[in-house]
């Protein structure tokens, strides 16, 4: 040990030493941000890109939260359990008020807030936007129980579109109409008007990131009836299996002849 | 009078700076200002003009993330700022976590930590480029902007424009560290973003030049310095401080009794002269 160590072995433990060193801070911040980059209840401003995208090219400037003129918009403080410093908003407390000119994404410097996605035939469209989808809780919704409530259905600025009002008959009463609130997942922007005006305690109607509220149908269904849909199999290729019962060719009647169905 | 105002002259206009910036941003937000919109991250001056964080668009690039030609003006706007004039002004003008480390230098020296720590100090100040690798490598293994989401930085600064929740926390760290571990930790050693601006301002043309002959190696320059190595030169040669690591604080020329430190423009040929 009393032998002096090598110009050469220095450098080298020196060099080992720094990358050890960067290892172990490099694993620690990568599992810091692995937990503080999840949250896949928060809603984002109108425009914003996919939540994975939206990480990575928000620089978290705060201007989309200036430009919001009801303060809707707020950047995660440490503490919020949230994506430290990007925007979001609470339905509940500040819904989106889905302003025409749509002030909050022109503004925003990296294009995290898309523009070309909440554009419609070159003219700013909120309607495009998709910032959530409402989702119903028919257990708590009062509509639900016989009690004749609109208040979504009349808050909701895509009136008649996003939100619609279905009549049925209230079997428990035998006498009764139900007018149950129908969210419309193509029409529905997610701006939570409904979710403030709703009138139970904790609401009924909510609005959900899309990712969490909505599933995703694999290609191999195709939706029958339906001519844009059944498009989808013009180019598709035959994968033929061959079974001991399908040995003998097999006719599917309800197949044949669809031609005379439309 | 005149004594307290040269020994504190460049602290006085830095603090002014510091805070004349974070109150035109909070402003903005809070009643609608257009003068400084936006943060430190990005912002917009008087609507018009765009400034972005280069170090911030590096990560996004690492990131993964497609860089807007807004947000690369914006980044041309400040990195050609510090690249020829600024330096790594940066740190000491603009940057609130400056006034929590000098607080907690200033702190150091009166409750004497230095003289239990003596002065060998304990870490490199190598660190704080390994740090701004270590960023880069985890951005682009993680595709989000690695030291953004956990910059004390940003969440002192975007707290108090935008609302601070925990983000004090981050700004009490770091003056525990500073006060308690290391003698100028987070700015002179971690901080990645001072790592950053010390190889971007590296070649700008403000400088702070030491005049040798005035020099009567008082030392004082040496003690207030949060950069001190950068004043390897003072009572041995006429040059100008040419690391990127100084700050162009200014206060090696308030504390300098003797005019043996002054600002000065970069001189191309002394640089020629000195090799640098």
């Amino acid at each position: 040990m009393s032998k002096k160590l090598s110009e050469r072995r220095k450098f080298l433990l020196t060099m080992a030493r720094g990358v050890g060193l960067a290892s172990i801070g490099g694993l620690v911040w990568s599992a810091y941000l692995d937990e503080a980059t999840a949250a896949p209840l928060l809603l984002r401003p109108p425009g914003a890109l996919s939540e994975s995208d939206f990480l990575s090219t928000c620089i978290k400037c705060g201007l989309c939260v200036e430009a919001c003129p009801y303060d809707t918009l707020m950047l995660a403080k440490p503490g919020d359990n949230k994506p430290v410093g990007t925007p979001f908003f609470v339905p509940r407390d500040i819904p989106c008020y889905m302003c025409p000119d749509i002030p909050c994404v022109p503004v925003c410097p990296t294009g995290a807030l898309d523009e070309s996605s909440v554009t419609t035939e070159n003219v700013l469209d909120i309607g495009a936007a998709k910032m959530g989808l409402a989702v119903v809780d028919e257990g708590s919704c009062i509509a639900f129980w016989g009690i004749q409530c609109d208040a979504c259905y009349r808050a909701c600025p895509l009136l008649g579109h996003a939100i619609t009002i279905e009549y049925s008959k209230n079997e428990r009463t035998g006498k009764h109409a139900f007018m149950k609130p129908v969210v419309h997942a193509d029409v529905c922007t997610g701006c939570g008007m409904c979710e403030h005006a709703c009138v139970t305690k904790k609401p009924a109607i909510f609005v959900l990131p899309n990712e969490v509220a909505q599933g995703a149908v694999d290609t191999n269904y195709i939706k029958g009836w339906d001519k844009k849909d059944e498009s989808r199999l013009k180019d598709a290729k035959e994968i033929k299996t061959t079974t001991r019962l399908s040995k003998k060719s097999a006719i599917n009647s309800l197949n044949s002849g669809l031609k005379d169905l439309y | 009078m005149k004594k307290l105002y040269n020994s504190y002259r460049y602290l006085i206009l830095r603090r002014m700076t510091q805070i004349g910036i974070l109150v035109l941003y909070f402003g903005a937000n809070a009643w609608g200002w257009k003068m400084l919109q936006g943060d430190l991250s990005s912002s917009l001056i008087l609507g018009k003009i765009p400034m972005s964080d280069p170090y911030a668009a590096l990560q996004m690039l690492a990131a993964g993330a497609l860089l807007s030609t807004n947000l690369l003006i914006g980044v041309g706007v400040v990195a050609l700022f510090y690249f020829l004039i600024g330096g790594r002004a940066f740190c000491s003008w603009v940057c609130p976590i400056n006034m929590v480390t000098d607080f907690a230098s200033f702190c150091r020296e009166l409750i004497g930590m230095n003289k239990l720590t003596g002065v060998k100090q304990p870490a490199s100040r190598k660190l704080r480029y390994w740090v701004l690798g270590l960023s880069l490598v985890i951005s682009a293994v993680m595709g989000v902007t690695a030291f953004e989401f956990v910059s004390p930085i940003s969440m002192l600064h975007r707290g108090i424009v935008f609302g601070i929740g925990f983000g004090w926390a981050g700004a009490l760290i770091i003056f525990l560290f500073d006060l308690f571990v290391l003698k100028n930790g987070w700015c002179g050693h971690i901080c990645p973003l001072g790592g950053f601006y010390s190889l971007l301002g590296k070649f700008s043309l403000i400088r702070v030049h030491h005049n040798e002959e005035n020099c009567t190696l008082c030392m004082k320059c040496k003690v207030v310095c949060p950069e001190n190595q950068v004043l390897h030169m003072i009572g041995k040669e006429s040059l100008p401080i040419l690391s990127g690591e100084c700050t162009n604080c200014a206060r090696c020329i308030e504390v300098c009794d003797d005019d043996a430190l002054e600002f000065s423009i970069r001189s191309i040929a002394q640089n020629k002269k000195t090799g640098e």
